[in-house]
Formats: structure tokens, sequence, C-alpha cells
């Protein structure tokens, strides 16, 4: 029985996935407000809703802010939430530093708009329960799991 | 569970349009057999629905001024909105009225809204609540907190609403004053909205309020305006500016004394900034004062003047009040162990599809099939407020996709179609020998 739920468990349940574009802030924060939206008409635990909308925007924030555009993933198993960004650009060049807190390489504009703070890879660490960065010159792709505890 | 609401429809004079579930916060209303239908337990009586019918379908329950007959002794509360109503009356002339309709006392709440004042600035220069600490002045947010952002109750401010202090201290002086007994004297509040008197039968953060009977601006607007013109004014204001300023928005945040706070009106924008906290954008900010009117209390459904007018009016007045820091009460008269809430606040289940998740999320894939197939307009024209509600309301079963009048007229015309082309087709042993 026990294998059997573990097998149930690993099936993705719903999935929903969005197309995002570098530098469209008019639509910043649409990936996870529609994750959002899904997810407050579930039984979850208020606080796993909190930290899933976290981590799913400052992944959104940081392919508009540092990549060429990209695609994200999200899907919802009966345990978890896995959250996968990716994208085409520059990559993340030294991927220790990035996550300390204040780092940034945003570029001046975006900061003057009150973005690229430094805390975007930080905050996606602290509110995930598991996290996964693979990035080379071509681009980046972040996995992000929330667990239902 | 059945849940008291003071927001209510008058079924005779709903025409069943499709303004209140456009505008309806958290989608409560839907329009069935030609009405409009509140969902209890969604509604939070903000109010938006009062406002926006234009046939005014939408009724605040509010108590009947009778209710006053079963107390020795009646306190009026008015609510610091109630100061902006009136084009030259001053606070001592309101006041005055007020005892003239027949109550006993008055007990201003803006002067318990200097004491909550003052209790919060205890409580955050503590520092044990969550940031941003949010106001739970206002019950229609807290209800919204609760039913769609629950991860935000804890940061809720944990003390009662000035309206509840304001009974607490009330009713303890009356006591010492009168020698009454407890249940014997009737506090009434006079209240600008709807979401008050729902929060007296419901109370938050306590078992019972103390408050017997809500009382609506508009009723007794009129009584104040005939009184006023006879009254002998008597010095009864002793609310400071920080007291009174709680009727605009913007107030509290104010009288808590510190920089880093915001303060939201509107319902709809109020939203948004809670979805701005939930997201950890707003962590730096100490202080969020969210109120689901414009304008603040004084633009509360139930208030008689204009809230962009009122708004100025109080700002008006409360130039002329004392401008002190600290409330002028004795420490005696109440502690803050008596202010603070008993109870938890609990999350709201109502925007859930089933507490198995494998099976909401079933349904959620049948709802997003179903909106797939709608023509995605949200004209409401259907009764549900989006195409997405009339989704889940189809999959509920509450509602048929012909609900929708655009698949209807396709319907309709398809099977125009096909009946067309069948009278075209004549049969064989018709056909012969008709030339």
């Amino acid at each position: 029985m026990g294998l059997l739920v573990e097998v149930v468990n690993e099936m993705v349940l719903y999935s929903l996935d969005f197309d995002v574009k570098a530098r469209d802030f008019d639509s910043a924060g649409e990936v996870s407000s529609n994750l959002r939206s899904v997810l407050k008409q579930l039984s979850l635990n208020p606080d796993v809703v909190r930290r899933s909308c976290i981590a799913c925007y400052e992944a959104e924030m940081n392919i508009i802010i540092h990549s060429y555009g990209g695609h994200m993933e999200i899907e919802i198993f009966g345990d978890k939430i896995r959250i996968t960004a990716e994208d085409t650009g520059p990559g993340i060049e030294d991927i220790e530093l990035a996550m300390k807190e204040g780092y940034s390489t945003a570029p001046e504009e975006i900061r003057e708009m009150g973005f690229g703070a430094g805390m975007g890879l930080p905050n996606m660490k602290e509110n995930s329960d598991f996290m996964d960065i693979k990035s080379s010159k071509n681009g980046t792709t972040v996995v992000m799991e929330i667990l239902f505890k | 569970m059945s849940y008291f609401h003071s927001v209510t429809l008058d079924k005779d004079r709903c025409r069943g349009c499709t303004n209140c579930i456009k505008r309806c916060p958290t989608e409560a209303i839907r329009v069935r057999d030609g009405k409009a239908m509140i969902i209890n337990e969604r509604c939070i009586d903000c109010g938006e629905c009062i406002r926006v019918c234009p046939y005014h379908a939408k009724l605040a329950v509010t108590d009947s001024l009778d209710t006053m007959k079963n107390f020795k002794y009646k306190i009026a509360l008015p609510a610091p909105s109630l100061y902006g109503q009136f084009r030259d009356l001053t606070i001592n002339q309101i006041l005055s009225a007020l005892l003239d309709i027949g109550f006993d006392e008055v007990f201003e709440v803006a002067y318990a809204a200097e004491i909550v004042s003052k209790f919060t600035r205890e409580a955050l220069a503590k520092g044990n609540l969550k940031k941003p600490v949010i106001s739970s002045a206002c019950p229609a947010v807290v209800r919204f907190v609760q039913i769609k952002f629950p991860s935000l109750i804890d940061n809720l401010l944990d003390i009662c609403s000035p309206m509840d202090t304001a009974a607490i201290l009330a009713k303890k002086e009356a006591i010492k004053k009168t020698g009454l007994k407890q249940e014997e004297i009737g506090v009434f509040f006079i209240s600008p909205c709807a979401a008050k008197v729902t929060s007296v039968k419901n109370p938050i953060g306590i078992e019972k309020s103390k408050i017997d009977g809500v009382f609506s601006m508009k009723e007794i607007y009129g009584l104040i305006i005939e009184k006023a013109k006879t009254t002998v004014v008597r010095d009864l204001s002793k609310a400071s500016m920080i007291g009174v300023g709680w009727a605009n928005s913007g107030g509290e945040a104010f009288g808590t004394f510190t920089e880093n706070s915001i303060y939201v009106d509107g319902i709809h924008n109020v939203g948004d900034v809670l979805e701005e906290i939930e997201l950890g954008k707003l962590n730096d900010l100490d202080f969020f004062e969210g109120l689901a009117c414009i304008g603040g209390c004084i633009g509360g459904p139930l208030a008689v003047e204009n809230n962009f007018v009122a708004k100025n009016r109080i700002r008006k007045l409360t130039e002329k009040l004392p401008k002190r820091e600290e409330p002028l009460f004795d420490e005696k008269e109440i502690d803050f162990g008596e202010v603070k809430w008993k109870k938890k606040i609990e999350k709201s289940e109502v925007m859930k599809l089933d507490k198995d998740i494998s099976k909401a999320l079933e349904m959620m894939k049948q709802i997003d099939t179903q909106y797939k197939a709608l023509p995605g307009l949200d004209c409401g024209s259907c009764g549900s407020p989006t195409c997405r509600a009339l989704a889940e309301d189809i999959m509920k079963g509450y509602a048929t996709e012909y609900d929708c009048i655009f698949i209807l007229k396709d319907k309709i015309k398809n099977l125009a179609q096909e009946l067309n082309d069948l009278a075209g087709k004549i049969p064989p042993v018709l056909s012969e020998g008709k030339e």
C-alpha cells in the first residue's frame, strides 16, 4: 500500500504553464496571481499558498529582469507543488554569489523601478523546500518544490 | 452554519440587473430567476452592492430604535464619522441632540479610538506582532483577510475596535455611576456601515460584543437635525484630534505615530495591497490600515453626506480639537488585557472546491475545460460575475452552459440553419405530381 501511495503522489494532478516575456513589467506578477487563484481553491495550509506565490513571483521577476524570455510550468502533485522556470539568456555567472542577499546584477534603470534588490534568489530559496538551479551562458533553469506539510 | 448578515436583498426592488455581481469583491452574488442572490458564507458586508445598486434593492439590516425600550439606561455610541454628516452642527450640538432623542448618555467612539491608538502604539513597540501589522478596525477587511488572505491572519492587530472598546468603557462607567446591572444598561452604536452590524452579531476576536444594538446613521440623521434646532448645547465633546481623525482613512495610521505606515481605502484597492503584502513585497512596512469604503468610515453605505464633503468637514472639525498625543483616560478605567482579542481568528474555507486535493484539482480541470468553451467576455448576462465563475457554477450544477447568451445564440443559429436545411428536403413521395 505504501508504495501505491507514493506512486499516486508522484502523479501530476494539475498543471499550468505560461510564457514570460523579457522586460514585460506590465504583466509582472500574472503567473503568481494565477497560481494564487488556483491554490486558494484547494484545502491547503495558507502558509504553503503564501510561500508558493512568493517563490513563483520571484522566479517570474527574474525572467522578466534578467533573461531574453522564458517559460514557467507549475505542476501540482498530491503532496507538493513544483515550479519550473526556464529561460534563455546570459545565465548566472556565479550562482553562489547570486544567492547572497543584496547581491544584484540588475541594471540601474530596473533598480530605479524598485526591482532588482538582490532578494530574488534568496527569497526563492527561503520559501521553497527544495531548489535546484542550472545555469549556462545560454540560459537558466530553476526548479523549486514546496511540500504540503 | 447559518451566518447572520446585515447586507440583504429586497426582492421586490431587485430587477435582476448585473451591477452588483460585477462589483462584489468576493464574487458572492449571482442573479438567478431574475433576482440577485447573496451567497451568505462569502459575503463580507463591505456594502459595495448597496452603493452600486441603482434600484436600492440592497439593504443593510440594522436594529430598530425600539430596541432602546428594553433598557433602563441607554447610551449612544456615535461613530466618529457621524460628526462629518451635518452642514453646520458642532460636535457638542450633535451630542446634545442625541441626548434629546432619548439617550441618557453619549459616549464618543472617537474617545475610545484614542485609547485604541495608544494600545496600538504599545503593541507595535513591543514588536511581537507579525509585520506589517494589519488594522482590524474595519470588520469587512478582517472578513476579507479570512476568506482571501488567510496567510495574513497572524498580521491582524489583535485589539478590539474603537466601537467594542467604547462599549466596554461605557458600560463599566455606567454601572459605577447608576448602580444598575449590566443587563439594564443598553449600549447603542450609531453606525456608518453594515459590516459593524454583522460584527456585533458575529464578533471578531471576542466571544460576545458588549453592544446591545446598532442603529443606522441614516435613521438617526433626521432626528439629530430636528432636535439640534432646539437643543440646549452641553459640553460633551472630549475626544481629541486623533480620535475624531479615525473617521477618515489615514486617521488610524496617523495615530500609530509610525512613519512606516500606509492607508488604503476601497475594498478592491485593499485587496491589491494585501496581495503585495502576501508576496512579501511590503515587509519593511510597520502598519497597514485598510478600509473597505472609499474615504474610510465617512464613506460608509449608511452615511448620509457625500464622502468627499464629509472628509473635508472632519478635517475642519479636528483642527479645532485638542492635539494631545496621549488619551485623557485614567489608566484604571481600562487595561490592555480587556481589549486584547481572546479568540483566534479562523481562516474561512468558502473558496475551496473540495477538502480532498486531488478531487479539487479534478474539478479545476473540468472548470478549465468549461471556461475555454465560454466567450471570455465577463459580461455577467448569465448572472455569474465572470466567465470563470460561470464555469465553476456549471461544474457545481448551479448553472448550465445555455445560461451564456452567446452559447445559446449559437445554438439557436445552428438549430435554425438545420430547420432551414430540413425544410428544403421534400420527401420523394410528396414531390411526385406536385407540379
